[in-house]
């Protein structure tokens, strides 16, 4: 009966102590550690670098303080996941973060977010910053909850040898969607194994098929997504009939790629790393990242894109004002509501976000700058050829309605736009069914006829 | 039985525990969730409400749940209660006839599928799949079409990619139910005259019917949670061609999070599996009678 007993108990004992060593123990020391996540991809290691460096700078600086970097592996959609989960318990939560600006509103919302603005105040840096991009981390209160890191703007990107060997003139500006017409259907009469213009579209490319896709085309005929005055979702729109039109005329004429290759999520990785190297794409509309791709260093090294490369605005439906089209994403450092030490947090997000580290980091990823200090900088200048054109796009880029409610909505444009490209539904009945979408998700009472 | 009975269970206590923590503890979770508006972010992440079926009436009314529940049927059915299952039981039989080295090297041709971790194989079946994957390389080294093959037939190759992955699993639970069948009883029925096909169907089928029972019970709740190799292959597309209910759970939980939602499909799918589980454990218990 003894020995039972004891191995019971034995049992009981090294239960408990397993169960002990996986929760943390409080340091008792006096240090302290503040635990700092990130994005991190085989393309893109920029961020790492920039972490590293406030690290070293931070932990020199402030003795007993410990940096902890837990980097996600994963593309925007699994790092936005992860960290949405890490952020819903207070013990997973980390201090400083890396936070998508369309996300930052809903982020608010669920009191995940800790408000910066006294913080701010005592930051001789904040009124470098551009304007435009300080309210992509306020929330509806006013408050400001997440400091931006850099900014991003939406062109055509064309390849000029292709261009040139199909007789087009250049620099080639179209004025209108017509043009963009004319001159993809030029490209393929000349070369038929070209793909002459490219646009994202359908679920595989998920943000990307709208960001650089559906919104250009949207934005540009007048219409909106959503109506910010009266804060209800734009349905029964003529522009958004019209944009969905030309997706199909795209893809019906094979100025686009396949559907087929359209619905791979990888379709991307083709387009940077094979077709525009290759001369096999005529143009497709890309973010002013695209750059950070080719570059020394980058995932798809391309000498040539200096040369063989050009950027033009994306033009309005019929050439009205303002003339061109863009969209702006870009990402925050932002810190927990539930930080036991806001003000070293803080302390570490602005190291990490001065001048010299958020200009090694604008360079290295290709960012648009949000620093005066940095876009004055010849570095980021001369960074390459087309710095000048990306930025100047900052005049007429739009941002994302970024509430709670928009992944679902953009998810349904998403669909609207897989349907159109795949000739299930005709531009009229996918915009229909993205009306019953929107409703479906919204309540009729958060729609508007315009 | 009185303190000294209760004592006796005194060592199955930790491992209860753990069971009741990290099983029943997530799914009573999920199941309570799905009555909520539990968000992953926004107002109702912070403030979850009790939303009672709402989430199950809506489930009923969304266009993409039938597709879902029957790409789901299909996918268990198909690749696991069909292909795994036959062809794991056709690997058994045959290579017990078959040459030692040819019965090896098949058996670690098959198992080397199995071992890999799920998201290798996932990636191994798109690299195979994919428009200019090496199943397109071969077919049009033969001067047939190349089809593509996740964009147009995306069922038939996460099943035919589940099937490679899986049938191991089939294979070793019946090759060690052969082996357990005394060859005195095969022989009498040979001497009784008893063909190869009459034997299997009346010797050594009935005789494995327990082993056919849980293997057809552990591939079945395996395939139903498959999620990995479809993520990876598909997505679940294109248009949902390829959404099973795990995908759709782990899409309108996690990617438009809508956790309450997303929980209330995986409360579904735990209940065809609950469902498929008692039915299985039946017919084990009709087989010892």
């Amino acid at each position: 009966m003894r020995r039972p007993a004891l191995k019971t108990l034995s049992l009981i004992a090294s239960a408990l102590f397993l169960l002990t060593a996986c929760t943390p123990a409080a340091p008792d020391d006096g240090s302290k550690t503040l635990k700092v996540v990130y994005q991190k991809t085989d393309s893109f290691t920029a961020l790492e670098t920039m972490f590293q460096a406030a690290k070293k700078e931070f932990e020199a600086a402030n003795q007993g303080v410990t940096v902890e970097l837990q980097p996600i592996q994963g593309n925007d959609d699994d790092y936005g996941t992860k960290l949405a989960l890490a952020l819903r318990s207070p013990s997973t939560a980390p201090d400083v973060f890396y936070e998508d600006t369309f996300k930052v509103r809903s982020d608010v919302d669920a009191g995940y977010l800790l408000k910066l603005d006294s913080h701010l105040d005592g930051w001789a840096d904040w009124e470098k910053f551009d304007d435009g991009a300080k309210a992509a981390g306020r929330a509806d209160d006013g408050g400001t909850y997440a400091v931006p890191l850099g900014t991003d703007t939406r062109a055509i990107w064309y390849n000029k040898k292709v261009f040139e060997a199909a007789g087009i003139s250049l620099p080639w500006q179209p004025r209108n969607w017509q043009d963009i017409l004319d001159t993809a259907r030029k490209i393929k009469a000349d070369d038929p194994s070209v793909v002459p213009f490219n646009m994202y579209a359908g679920k595989g490319s998920g943000e990307g098929t709208v960001m650089q896709g559906f919104y250009e085309l949207l934005y540009g005929t007048g219409s909106t997504l959503y109506d910010e005055e009266s804060k209800k979702w734009v349905v029964g729109s003529a522009g958004f009939k019209d944009s969905l039109g030309f997706l199909k005329t795209l893809y019906d004429e094979g100025l686009a790629v396949t559907p087929a290759e359209a619905l791979d999520a990888n379709v991307w990785k083709k387009v940077f790393g094979e077709w525009f190297p290759d001369g096999k794409l005529g143009a497709t509309v890309e973010g002013s990242y695209a750059p950070s791709f080719w570059q020394d260093g980058g995932s798809y090294e391309w000498p040539g894109y200096a040369q063989d490369m050009a950027v033009a605005p994306f033009p309005t439906q019929d050439g009205g004002e303002p003339g061109a089209v863009s969209m702006s994403g870009g990402w925050t450092l932002a810190i927990g509501a539930g930080t036991k030490e806001p003000d070293l947090a803080f302390k570490f997000l602005s190291t990490a976000l001065n001048r010299d580290n958020s200009l090694k980091f604008t360079l290295d990823s290709s960012q648009i700058a949000v620093r005066s200090d940095v876009a004055e900088d010849s570095g980021y200048q001369g960074a390459n050829p087309f710095v000048k054109d990306v930025s100047g796009l900052v005049s007429v880029t739009r941002y994302r309605p970024a509430t709670s409610d928009y992944p679902r909505i953009s998810a349904a444009v998403q669909e609207a736009t897989e349907g159109v490209i795949t000739g299930a539904k005709s531009p009229d009945q996918a915009a229909a069914d993205y009306d019953a979408a929107v409703a479906d998700i919204v309540g009729g009472d958060k729609t508007v006829r315009k | 039985m009185g303190g000294r009975g209760l004592l006796r269970y005194l060592p199955v206590l930790p491992a209860l525990l753990l069971l009741l923590v990290f099983l029943a503890g997530p799914v009573f979770w999920a199941f309570q969730a799905s009555f909520t508006n539990t968000g992953l972010t926004g107002r109702n992440a912070r403030n979850p409400e009790w939303v009672g079926l709402e989430n199950y009436q809506r489930l009923l009314l969304d266009p993409v749940f039938p597709l879902s529940l029957w790409l789901t049927v299909l996918f268990v059915g198909a690749s696991a209660v069909l292909g795994q299952n036959l062809l794991g039981l056709a690997l058994a039989v045959l290579m017990r006839r078959a040459r030692r080295a040819v019965s090896a090297a098949v058996g670690t041709a098959v198992v080397a599928a199995w071992v890999l971790p799920e998201i290798v194989a996932a990636f191994a079946a798109y690299a195979y799949f994919s428009r200019d994957g090496t199943l397109n390389q071969l077919l049009g080294g033969l001067g047939m079409g190349e089809p593509d093959w996740l964009y147009s037939w995306p069922m038939a190759a996460v099943v035919l990619a589940n099937i490679w992955r899986g049938t191991a699993f089939s294979m070793l639970v019946y090759r060690a139910a052969l082996n357990d069948i005394p060859t005195e009883v095969a022989e009498a029925a040979q001497m009784d005259g008893a063909g190869g096909w009459k034997r299997l169907a009346f010797i050594t089928l009935p005789m494995i019917r327990g082993s056919i029972a849980t293997n057809l019970m552990l591939v079945t709740l395996q395939t139903l949670a498959v999620f990995t190799l479809i993520w990876v292959m598909t997505a679940g597309g294109p248009a949902n061609a390829s959404t099973t209910l795990p995908v759709l759970a782990y899409q309108e939980a996690f990617k438009f999070g809508d956790i309450g939602y997303g929980t209330a499909v995986a409360s579904v799918l735990l209940l065809i599996g609950a469902v498929f589980g008692v039915g299985y454990i039946r017919l084990l218990r009709e087989g010892k009678r």
